[in-house]
């Protein structure tokens, strides 16, 4: 038998996957994705909280100090999250590590880039939020904002507003076709110009290829589509140049596994673990002085009750992203809704999160106000020992044990004081409501924004990644997820992420062309594969010509 | 009858998975528990009543009979028994079934030693968990959670199950669990679906700006 080739490899098929699929089969390279998770359309998702139905798509992934919530599904974390799509401010581009060294590299500010943010926000596309869109609780938010003498915003999202149903089902999936996941742009773009999407195939370790002419042999499994921790088959496929973009907890723990396979690999793979600063907060509020104090109704009889309904995030306010404010005290406080799977984290007044009070104040869900503060943090994370298959220990569809440990150190801890501080400020004012962070108790701090955990920069001491997202010690393998942004954002992250990924593709591209493989890239759109020219195709070109093309 | 040959691998990789997790109490009871399927499927009582005691102890309820010894009758209202915590325990979907006698004994173990050391006489008729009052019980398992236990792992797994059970009914269709009055998703005052069974808000908001946005706003909406 021939063995399995390709030109272009992709491992996983988020945001950090989908946009290389895309723009390398566009150029006219073979691309073949592999993907851990299930294939579903939008008429497959459901309005469900059963344990049949979201842990398909999603896994709870529970470290030492750490847990953190992931897409596992074709299209990854962009099918279940929440479609936030925002640029990082300026500043977050200078940060510097204890020893005064940049932590991004040198060739990346804001400014530079903008042009991919700008491709990424057209592509996908993101709509730019009015306040009729804004949902009660985001308005509650902007009110208690206005009120404390701050600003707030409605948030740009990847939403076709035409299409939302303001459902606040987005965990699950997107039953109405509105939120604008890869599986609406990039992949499906990727397949018209001949990508291969195999679902179900779990990728366990990475290898030098022995097929003439190929770099990396990739060993997959493929998995049963009822019980992923039942493996169903297995192979291998050769490839001339590998994406690893299998997010920010599975990209480390592949490179860990193959370390010794590959003859090494940085030591920065696994370490610097970021969990964005997030910090997440229940205001339970007193439903009078919503009328009162800030003069919001949504009948007559009812003021507020509507922690369920509408888009999960809808307003921020960026009052704290001062560049010239100290480090640690700089977030974005935004307002989010958590389906009730994390009921159990919210506080009581007493600091409990079990017991008789908390028994009451779920009594008063619908009052709730969950806000998200994005903090900086240390990267103070690292993985363990990797597990023996797959990035973690499997435990059910939906739920695995993960080698990852996160110790807040004292600047984290600042920075969560800080933002604690402040929406006590702007939500406990006069007495609209009482706010207490999630207990750490049952799942140490919790996360959806996995990031750094193979992070690019200019010093091979701090960094596993070129500033072109090339692993430093092995030329051809690129990582394109959240794994290879440097910092916590003080934002969401998945614009980032993407923006970067854009910014790796015209580097992958000289790549495959040093490897023989024909390519043509030049930026385009998903939807209408028209070219981009202005500022995004002289990016383009400078980006390739420093990737040696 | 020999068990299906996909179902005995399932229930192989499963405790594999939880032998290798780091969770140093599960792995070593998964053995010997995963030999013996036929006790796993029918969970004694003893076992039962200790679990749902620790459930009630998260999230208290009132006692189903007056006899009711693993309710502690805390609070008012249905608790995370009532919701259902025991059937989602035992719920195919979660490889946790051979693994509660174990665990239900590890939280017997710790009740004995907790009322030892404190001069508690236990009743006979009950396990030792069972036998500890609401505020004990409240005690010992905030304990459970504190960041030196070695089985914190395991609370903080089984205390996310006992929160779904209540909080999302999660061995039920959402729609179904809401028309048949699950009580967790009805002391939460969780939303009825539409008529087909997905939610939709055509209200939403306010409606009005309720605050200046950020003056460094850039146009596409991000800060600057
Ligand atoms: C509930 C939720 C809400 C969120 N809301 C927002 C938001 O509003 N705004 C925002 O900016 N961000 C949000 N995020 C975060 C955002 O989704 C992630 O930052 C983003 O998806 C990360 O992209 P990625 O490409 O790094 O990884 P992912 O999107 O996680 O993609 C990685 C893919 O690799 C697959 N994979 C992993 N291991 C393997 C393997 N061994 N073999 C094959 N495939 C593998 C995974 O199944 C997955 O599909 C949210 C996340 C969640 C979970």
């Amino acid at each position: 038998m021939s063995p399995q080739t390709t030109d272009v490899l992709v491992i996983g098929s988020g945001f950090g996957g989908a946009i290389p699929a895309y723009h390398l089969a566009a150029a006219g390279a073979r691309v073949t994705v592999l993907e851990r998770g299930p294939r579903l359309a939008t008429e497959d998702f459901t309005h469900d909280l059963d344990l049949g139905a979201y842990p398909r798509i999603v896994d709870v992934i529970k470290g030492d100090g750490i847990s953190v919530v992931a897409g596992n599904c074709v299209g990854g974390g962009s099918v279940v999250y929440f479609a936030a799509s925002l640029r990082a401010p300026s500043f977050v581009f200078d940060r510097r590590d204890a020893s005064g060294r940049r932590l991004w590299p040198a060739s990346l500010s804001r400014a530079a880039l903008d042009p991919w943010y700008e491709q990424v926000e057209q592509a996908l596309p993101v709509t730019k939020l009015d306040w009729p869109d804004v949902s009660y609780a985001g308005g509650v938010l902007a009110a208690a904002c206005d009120r404390a003498g701050h600003t707030c915003n409605p948030v740009p999202v990847a939403v076709d507003r035409a299409r939302c149903t303001d459902c606040n089902w987005m965990l699950s999936g997107c039953r109405f076709g509105a939120k604008r996941s890869m599986l609406l742009n990039y992949l499906p773009a990727a397949e018209a110009h001949g990508a291969e999407i195999r679902p179900l195939h779990e990728v366990q370790l990475i290898r030098p290829s022995t097929v003439p002419g190929y770099r990396y042999a990739v060993d997959y499994t493929t998995v049963d589509p009822a019980d992923y921790t039942c493996p169903t088959g297995a192979g291998t496929l050769h490839t001339k140049v590998l994406v690893l973009a299998a997010g920010a907890v599975g990209t480390p723990v592949l490179l860990q596994r193959s370390a010794l396979a590959l003859g090494g690999v940085p030591p920065a793979v696994g370490g610097y673990f970021s969990g964005n600063g997030d910090r997440v907060s229940v205001a339970e509020l007193d439903e009078g002085k919503v009328r009162s104090l800030l003069g919001l109704a949504r009948s007559a009889t009812v003021a507020y009750e509507a922690l369920h309904i509408g888009m999960p995030i809808t307003a921020a306010s960026f009052d704290r992203l001062d560049a010239r404010a100290p480090e640690f005290s700089r977030f974005t406080l935004q307002q989010i809704y958590f389906p009730t799977v994390t009921n159990s984290l919210a506080q009581t007044a007493g600091g409990r999160w079990s017991g008789v009070a908390k028994k009451q104040m779920r009594a008063r869900w619908r009052s709730w106000l969950t806000v998200l503060a994005m903090t900086e943090d240390e990267a103070e994370g690292s993985f363990g020992v990797p597990p023996l298959t797959g990035s973690f220990t499997r435990l059910a569809n939906g739920l695995g044990l993960g080698t990852m440990r996160f110790a807040p150190t004292a600047g984290t801890r600042r920075g969560w004081s800080e933002a604690d501080t402040h929406a006590r400020a702007v939500l406990e004012r006069d007495g609209l409501a009482t706010v207490r962070p999630w207990s750490e108790d049952v799942a140490g701090t919790v996360t959806a924004h996995p990031l750094a955990s193979c992070r690019l920069g200019d010093s091979a001491a701090i960094s596993a990644l070129t500033e072109l997202n090339e692993l430093r010690t092995h030329p051809g393998l690129f990582v394109t997820d959240g794994a290879a942004v440097p910092t916590s954002l003080t934002v969401n992250p998945s614009l980032t992420i993407a923006a970067l990924a854009e910014r790796a593709c015209p580097a992958i591209a000289a790549r495959c062309a040093q490897y023989g493989v024909a390519v043509r890239y030049a930026p385009s759109d998903p939807l209408t594969g028209a070219t981009r020219g202005g500022d995004i195709a002289a990016a383009a070109r400078a980006v390739a010509a420093r990737a040696g093309a | 009858m020999e068990p299906l040959p996909g179902i005995d691998r399932r229930a192989m990789l499963r405790g594999l998975a939880a032998a290798v997790a780091a969770l140093p109490a599960l792995g070593t009871m998964a053995a010997p528990a995963a030999a013996a399927p036929a006790a796993a499927a029918t969970l004694g009582s003893w076992p039962v009543s200790t679990l749902e005691a620790f459930a009630d102890t998260l999230v208290p309820g009132e006692r189903r009979s007056p006899s009711d010894r693993a309710i502690a009758g805390a609070a008012s209202g249905p608790g995370a028994v009532q919701a259902g915590v025991i059937t989602l325990l035992t719920s195919p979907d979660l490889p946790l079934n051979p693994l509660l006698p174990g665990i239900a004994a590890l939280l017997d173990a710790r009740a004995t030693a907790y009322a030892i050391s404190r001069l508690i006489l236990l009743p006979l008729d009950r396990p030792p968990f069972v036998g500890l009052s609401f505020d004990h019980r409240t005690t010992l398992v905030t304990g459970l959670f504190r960041a030196d236990d070695l089985d914190r792992p395991i609370w903080q797994l089984l205390a996310f199950l006992v929160g779904l059970a209540f909080d999302t009914a999660a061995h039920r269709h959402t729609a179904q669990a809401l028309a048949e009055g699950h009580p967790g998703l009805v002391w939460t005052g969780f939303p009825q679906p539409d008529a087909d069974g997905l939610w939709r808000y055509p209200s939403h908001s306010y409606g009005t700006a309720l605050a200046e946005p950020h003056p460094a706003t850039t146009p596409s909406g991000s800060p600057a």
